[in-house]
């Protein structure tokens, strides 16, 4: 085939992607009360203004502690999506304000990507953020977007943790402020900063028993004010240990056996340890990134048209280290688990496998593997998260790496002995939350899309048969498989 | 060539394959990658290992089946695939293409819709019919670049990671050194396997090698029930189903894009995740409950017939430049060998790979990509 031809190439992206369906000035993702307040501003301005939010997300994904650490400790209550719709929309009042002034609010729509072009894409007619709800995904087109998205909690491992009882902070307060559908009663809370402070006090106030807090520094690291508050209540912090071990039974959580030998009877342990700005939707994107660790981690730059605000920008700065925090309880919980404890529990990747870099059980381990581990690869060069997720499976599970990203950060640089931050977290990929294939689909997509499609490149001499070429049967190949490819 | 020194530019499946080759020959090689070995798309890809297009085809099958035995680690490989036409046009198609297959003596049985349920659990009765190749199979890409690297350096070789190579010296018609903004390697001889690079590369050394680069894209779903047989595709996808039970898959429009100075600057993944999630639900019915929990997009280079490029230069007559040409994880054992064929004795012991020269692209206007439509988007 003659190689020097003119034409076009019909199987190119160009021009063959689906149109948003709507364009809005402004979208906020997030109608927490930072993206309540940003959508208000936006529509006072002038502006068009859609203001998103995934709540209520379905019992199956909160099943999977999607968006939150939800440890299994949801009541039946959560699978009425009626009643959770108008939960949310109960808890917020600014809710109706924002409706009343012009903002168009969609509650249980996801965003799950955010694309625009840049470096390696120039196709996207227009930047457009990508929504889903129980039913479909579509497109939406955006001057500028404004992201609300929060903060999730930091799951840590110690041994049982991986059962029904073990949960988050931020999954917690949900359960009770806005859902009344908490199912435990008596709950033991890790840390004793604010969060875990305010946790505990929240807690009581909607009646459920605090059978204390643990911490692993010396004194408690939150507000000497609330520390006073839950003594007053006859609820103290335990210093200088930390759980050992989380016993459960069939429903769960029964105990929690300290490093100290005590034990104490609940049936929720309540990790309040820290809390991560939601930054799935930037880091997917591409957005820049800071590591700053008063503010709680990895929080966005922000960028023209793209900005955070709320705890997704950051946590509110009081001089207090989160990440040498977080540090300090890895380091101690390390030496509590075992190297069966199980830190990635979507792909049951063991404390000794991951720092190991071994694969997953299901594969051969011969001695070349087996001599294999972290500290051979160091040699290489310096770790790197994603590398090691991909050998390991650490983080490739269905909750995303929701449960485990953070901690195998923290993990990575203990081992290696490189100051958190040094060894890059694993990225974040649309979709940012799990969606069915059949929700992603595109259903509607033009008749251009279609006729673009090819397997692979549509280059009409790749896969003939090397015995071909040169024969009828090249020609007959063309005929049959690329008709009309290059017009 | 035992005791010389060999350089690999690239650390993708072509250059450590190479690498392996070499050192298994007791050649001294180091590998030389900008970033992280399989960083590029000897990482991102689908797996499929069954290029019955290629002269390397026959080495391919042989080879693969051995292969974690050979590295020593495991590569996940999987032997056999099954296409499952969805449409009228793709049955035609693919009977076409099974019909071939016999006449080449590749082993292929032609399925009925009642046989590609029974074959394919997760398959449906909206489906045409499907083909059974009894050769070719899949394994996973990143798995089999960090066994590739490890077997390598357990035969001595030397892997050097964030090295990104800047140039050469030459003498006397040949290349002397590789270099990298800090050091230079001295070496008796070069291969030049950086995929979309190869060209800033090769320019260097005042070779034109025409390839284009593209954006491809992927999607992967949480685990579904394990299948008989994991190589399922078919309905314009490629694609696999992981040892692990996720469906990765990919197909469609690429986008062609440019490469940077020091190679793509990022790989984003678009909403294209939307059509490919629609086809795998055509094609996988029972798993379209299943949830797509990642997308990811990678770049390879073509060159203009689609064929890879491996090839020993005349001068300086010690480069062999190797091009996948965007079908080249597969092939990864074959290319290997026959590049470190090429490298020590000239000339690929195994099959006849003419085909692959570079010199068939001579006379091609220095335009050829504008001619045919394979530029970016302005
Ligand atoms: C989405 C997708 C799906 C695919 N599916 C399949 C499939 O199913 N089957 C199949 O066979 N193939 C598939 N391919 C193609 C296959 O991945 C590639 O052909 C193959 O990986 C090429 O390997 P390589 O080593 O030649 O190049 P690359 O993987 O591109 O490696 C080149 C390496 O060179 C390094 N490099 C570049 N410049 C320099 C420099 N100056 N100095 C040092 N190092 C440098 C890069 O960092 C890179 O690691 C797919 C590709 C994509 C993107």
């Amino acid at each position: 085939m003659e190689l020097n031809f003119t034409g076009t190439d019909i199987c190119a992206i160009n021009g063959t992607r689906s149109p948003a369906e709507a364009f809005y000035d402004v979208v906020v993702v997030g109608a927490g009360p930072s993206g309540i307040a940003a959508a208000l501003e936006a529509k006072q301005a002038g502006a068009s203004v859609l203001l998103v939010d995934e709540n209520p997300v379905s019992g199956a994904l909160m099943g999977n502690d999607v968006p939150l650490y939800f440890g299994g400790r949801m009541t039946a209550a959560t699978q009425n999506s009626e009643r959770m719709l108008e939960a949310v929309f109960m808890s917020m009042p600014a809710l109706e304000l924002a409706m009343e002034a012009g903002v168009e609010l969609l509650l249980g729509v996801t965003a799950w990507g955010v694309y625009r072009n840049g470096p390696g894409v120039q196709s996207l007619p227009e930047q457009v953020v990508g929504l889903a709800d129980a039913k479909r995904s579509w497109l939406v087109g955006f001057g500028r977007i404004i992201l609300a998205t929060g903060a999730r909690d930091l799951a840590l491992s110690f041994p049982g943790w991986n059962q029904p009882g073990v949960m988050g902070a931020a999954a917690l307060q949900m359960l009770l402020i806005r859902y009344s559908a908490f199912a435990g009663h008596r709950v033991l809370i890790l840390g004793s900063h604010d969060l875990a402070l305010e946790t505990a006090l929240l807690a009581i106030e909607h009646g459920v028993e605090v059978a204390g807090l643990v911490e692993v520094r010396p004194t408690p690291q939150g507000s000497g004010e609330l520390v006073s508050k839950l003594a007053a209540a006859g609820i103290f912090v335990r210093c200088g240990t930390a759980i050992a071990l989380a016993q459960a039974g069939i429903n769960g959580i029964e105990a929690a056996t300290l490093t100290s030998g005590e034990i104490i009877a609940c049936d929720t342990i309540c990790t309040a340890v820290g809390l991560i700005p939601s930054i799935e939707l930037v880091d997917a994107m591409h957005g820049p990134l800071e590591l700053d660790g008063q503010r709680g981690g990895y929080v966005p730059r922000g960028e023209a048209n793209v900005s955070a605000v709320g705890l997704c920008a950051g946590l509110a700065g009081s001089g207090f280290d989160h990440v040498q925090y977080r540090m300090d309880w890895v380091r101690t919980l390390a030496e509590v688990c075992s190297p069966e404890t199980i830190i990635c529990q979507c792909e049951e990747v063991t404390r000794a496998d991951l720092l190991g870099v071994q694969p997953p059980n299901y594969l051969a381990r011969p001695p070349a593997m087996c001599a294999r581990s972290l500290g051979t690869l160091l040699h290489d060069g310096p770790a790197n998260q994603d590398q090691i997720k991909r050998l390991t499976r650490a983080g490739m599970g269905v909750c995303q790496g929701r449960r485990c990203r953070d901690q195998v950060a923290m993990l990575l640089a203990l081992e290696a002995g490189q100051p958190f931050g040094t060894i890059p977290l694993a990225s974040h990929r649309a979709p940012v939350r799990p969606l069915p294939m059949k929700i992603l689909a595109d259903w509607n997509e033009p008749a251009e899309m279609e006729a673009a499609w090819d397997v692979w490149f549509g280059i009409p001499t790749q896969w003939v048969p090397v015995e071909d070429v040169g024969t009828p049967y090249e020609d007959a190949h063309r005929a049959m498989l690329y008709t009309g490819m290059y017009e | 060539m035992s005791g010389s020194e060999v350089v690999i530019v690239g650390g993708g499946v072509t250059g450590l394959s190479a690498g392996w080759w070499l050192a298994r020959s007791g050649v001294k090689v180091t590998v030389l990658d900008k970033f992280i070995v399989g960083w590029e798309a000897s990482g991102r890809n689908g797996g499929g290992a069954s290029h019955y297009s290629s002269p390397l085809f026959d080495e391919e099958q042989r080879l693969w089946p051995q292969m974690d035995d050979l590295l020593g680690y495991p590569t996940e490989h999987q032997k056999e695939r099954i296409l499952i036409a969805m449409t009228e046009r793709q049955w035609e198609q693919y009977r076409f293409v099974a019909q071939r297959h016999q006449r080449l003596a590749h082993p292929v049985e032609v399925l009925d819709v009642k046989q590609v349920q029974e074959a394919v659990p997760l398959a449906g009765d909206n489906c045409f019919g499907g083909v059974h190749y009894k050769f070719g199979g899949h394994a996973n890409p990143q798995r089999s670049v960090q066994a590739y690297a490890w077997a390598l350096q357990d035969l001595g070789g030397t892997i050097l990671q964030h090295s990104p190579v800047t140039g050469f010296d030459t003498a006397g018609g040949r290349v002397t050194a590789v270099k990298t903004a800090e050091t230079t390697y001295g070496c008796d001889a070069v291969v030049v396997a950086a995929g979309p690079q190869i060209p800033q590369l090769m320019a260097q050394l005042g070779i034109d090698v025409p390839l284009a680069a593209a954006r491809a894209e992927m999607i992967i779903t949480e685990p579904a029930p394990m299948m008989p047989l994991g190589g399922v595709d078919g309905h314009k996808l490629y694609g696999r189903q992981t040892m692990r039970g996720n469906l990765a898959y990919g197909g469609g429009p690429h986008e062609w894009v440019d490469m940077d100075e020091g190679g793509p600057a990022a790989r984003p993944s678009t909403p294209l995740a939307r059509n490919l999630a629609r086809r795998l639900a055509e094609l996988l019915p029972k798993a379209a409950h299943l949830n797509v929990i990642r997308s990811w997009a990678g770049l390879i280079e073509n060159s203009p017939d689609g064929r890879p490029i491996i090839d020993r230069l005349t001068s300086p007559d010690n480069v062999v430049v190797a091009s996948m040409s965007s079908v080249g994880f597969g092939l990864s054992p074959a290319s290997g060998h026959a590049i470190r064929d090429l490298v020590i004795d000239g000339k690929c012991s195994f099959a006849d790979i003419d085909i692959l020269k570079l010199s068939r692209f001579a006379g091609l206007g220095s335009d050829w990509r504008e001619r045919r439509g394979w530029m970016p988007i302005a």
